[in-house]
């Protein structure tokens, strides 16, 4: 579904002494499809936009399409419930809102509450367990008997059951082992990738932004600050720098190699091995090179 | 690795125990009740009032149990933990938290006052501080992390980083021994996260502080003194973070990963070039670099 936000603007408890305005005159568009990291320090107002997308709360000004659906500032929106079931929220730790007593009935509460049918029901949790790598033994234990790592995904699992169009993740690998974060992040990719879908990643991870996305927005202080393709992005380090934002180690790395060296080698997405290799041949060419 | 253990068996017997600022488990084994396996299986380690150790591992490999054990939130079914030579247990944690102060992942879970002055005297308040002392420490911790201009401020309305910012006041206001950071970073933006971690680097060197981070970032755990890698519960291996980190592999093989710059030096080696030691950050790799570029 694509997505689009139209001059959007939203106030916390507007008209009081708290009256904060979280977004201010946000435009920007999220092709059908496409995998959009949003980056910005803490308190950029990434979690309010977030919030935007299956309609939690409602733009004080401006508007907010979500493919047929549409969030307009001052209207009722009637279409929540349909939104609400295209657009799947992995918030932060969500395994802290299970509460079922078995794992199969916590991935199931979601497509239950929609009215899906039991025997589809029951398909869709085997494959939101596969998709998510739980093992099937586990789908009848109380999911407070498992390890966080292991809660994490009985959570997204319930979001995958959910069949959702749109996939919004709220920094979905915070608290995990590096083993665990490059697990998750390749499983959302993987899916991203077969169900086609539409997914937006809110992360401090610029490692990640880099490796998954296709487009990159920054936030700053409510307002869209830039975006872009991963590399024309991180191509701006100052521009980064001015939010408080860092460019990805590897990045960093060879613009320092280039300002200590002279030798220029810049990054195009290659992996490590390959970068290796050319600046090992760059390094062994010694004062030839420059 | 050995020598630590043959250090401080060595220490007991001579009963220098009680004036060695330090933290030392003992052969502890811990699980949450009769029936569930293990968290902990004989763990044995020591760490120094000056030192800086990170403990790592898999989520699961126990390394929250520990920090939990250190102050006295949770006690071992076997094994001993003393904390500058005394025994941890019921009747000793009050005067044990008073010298470590802990920092946990979520810190909408450690606020108790309704500003966030309130918050930090918090913690003070029960260590009985008098009041002037308490006004001086609530501005020197709040300025310590950057939060001074916050301190009428209610908690509930800071962002996250913030509010992880005044937790770690608190903390420093108390003035303890020893601070364990459980996770605290983690939630913090990447500028964030290096702030508090200068921060705590400050305090840790002008107050002569044991900092015990537990965490999964592993440019953290390079700048630590000491690394203490956890596995199934068990001490996997004690070293620097240089020995740690070359021993890749193995690393990825208990769910954990090297640093980017061990993983380039890796490859460069694959690529041809002979690096003199296993580089721990940017500026090192650069230098090896530099050498085999200016020498050709």
């Amino acid at each position: 579904m694509d997505i689009t936000f139209d001059q959007v603007s939203y106030v916390y408890q507007p008209g009081s002494p708290f009256e904060h305005r979280a977004l201010q005159d946000i435009s920007f568009s999220i092709q059908s499809g496409s995998f959009v990291a949003i980056i910005g320090h803490t308190g950029s107002g990434k979690s309010t936009l977030l919030q935007h997308l299956n309609g939690l709360v409602q733009p004080t000004e401006g508007r907010v399409n979500i493919g047929p659906y549409a969030l307009v500032s001052g209207e009722k929106n009637k279409h929540l419930r349909e939104l609400r079931e295209k657009v799947g929220v992995v918030f932060q730790y969500p395994e802290h809102q299970l509460f079922e007593e078995t794992v199969a009935k916590d991935i199931a509460f979601g497509p239950e509450n929609f009215g899906v049918e039991q025997k589809e029901i029951e398909d869709r949790i085997q494959q939101a367990a596969k998709a998510t790598k739980l093992s099937e033994d586990l789908l009848e234990r109380s999911p407070f008997d498992l390890s966080g790592g292991q809660m994490r995904r009985v959570a997204i699992s319930g979001v995958l059951a959910m069949n959702p169009e749109v996939l919004v993740l709220d920094e979905p690998t915070a608290g995990l082992d590096p083993s665990g974060q490059r697990e998750i992040m390749d499983m959302f990719h993987e899916l991203h990738k077969s169900k086609e879908l539409t997914t937006i990643l809110v992360t401090h991870s610029m490692e990640d932004a880099l490796k998954y996305a296709d487009h990159i927005v920054i936030l700053n202080h409510g307002e869209v600050y830039r975006e872009g393709t991963p590399l024309e992005i991180f191509k701006q380090r100052e521009a980064l720098e001015n939010v408080q934002l860092d460019v990805p180690e590897v990045i960093d790395f060879l613009a320092k190699v280039e300002e200590k060296m002279n030798i220029r080698l810049p990054y195009e997405g290659q992996s490590i091995a390959e970068l290796a290799k050319e600046l090992a041949r760059m390094v062994r060419g010694g004062r030839d090179h420059e | 690795m050995l020598s630590y253990f043959l250090g401080n068996s060595e220490l007991s017997r001579g009963g220098t125990r009680m004036e060695k600022s330090q933290i030392e488990f003992r052969n502890v084994s811990f699980r949450y009740h009769d029936d569930a396996p293990w968290v902990l299986k004989n763990v044995s380690f020591t760490i120094d009032a000056d030192e800086w150790v990170a403990i790592i591992g898999h989520n699961g490999s126990g390394k929250s149990t520990i920090a939990k054990l250190m102050n006295g939130l949770l006690f071992p079914q076997e094994g001993e933990i003393y904390v500058s030579g005394q025994k941890v247990n019921p009747d000793t944690i009050w005067e044990i938290r008073e010298q470590v102060g802990m920092v946990f992942q979520n810190p909408d879970n450690q606020f108790v006052g309704t500003t966030v002055r309130d918050d930090v005297a918090f913690g003070m308040e029960n260590h009985g501080m008098s009041r002037e002392l308490m006004v001086e420490r609530i501005s020197e911790s709040l300025e310590a992390v950057g939060m001074e201009a916050y301190e009428r401020q209610e908690p509930h309305r800071l962002s996250g980083g913030q509010k992880q910012r005044v937790a770690i006041a608190s903390v420093l206001a108390v003035s303890p021994k020893y601070i364990i950071l459980d996770e605290a970073t983690a939630m913090l933006d990447p500028k964030g996260r290096k702030e508090i971690m200068q921060t705590i680097r400050d305090v840790q060197s002008k107050r002569n502080l044991a900092l015990i981070t537990i965490t999964h970032d592993l440019q953290e755990v390079t700048q630590a003194d000491r690394v203490i890698v956890m596995n199934q519960g068990k001490v996997w291996m004690q070293g620097s973070p240089r020995e740690i980190f070359s021993r890749k592999e193995q690393l990825i093989e208990i769910g954990l990963d090297t640093p980017f710059v061990s993983k380039l030096a890796d490859e460069l080696l694959n690529a041809g070039l002979s690096l003199s030691r296993e580089p721990l950050n940017h500026q090192e790799l650069l230098e090896e670099l530099w050498t085999l570029h200016s020498t050709k």
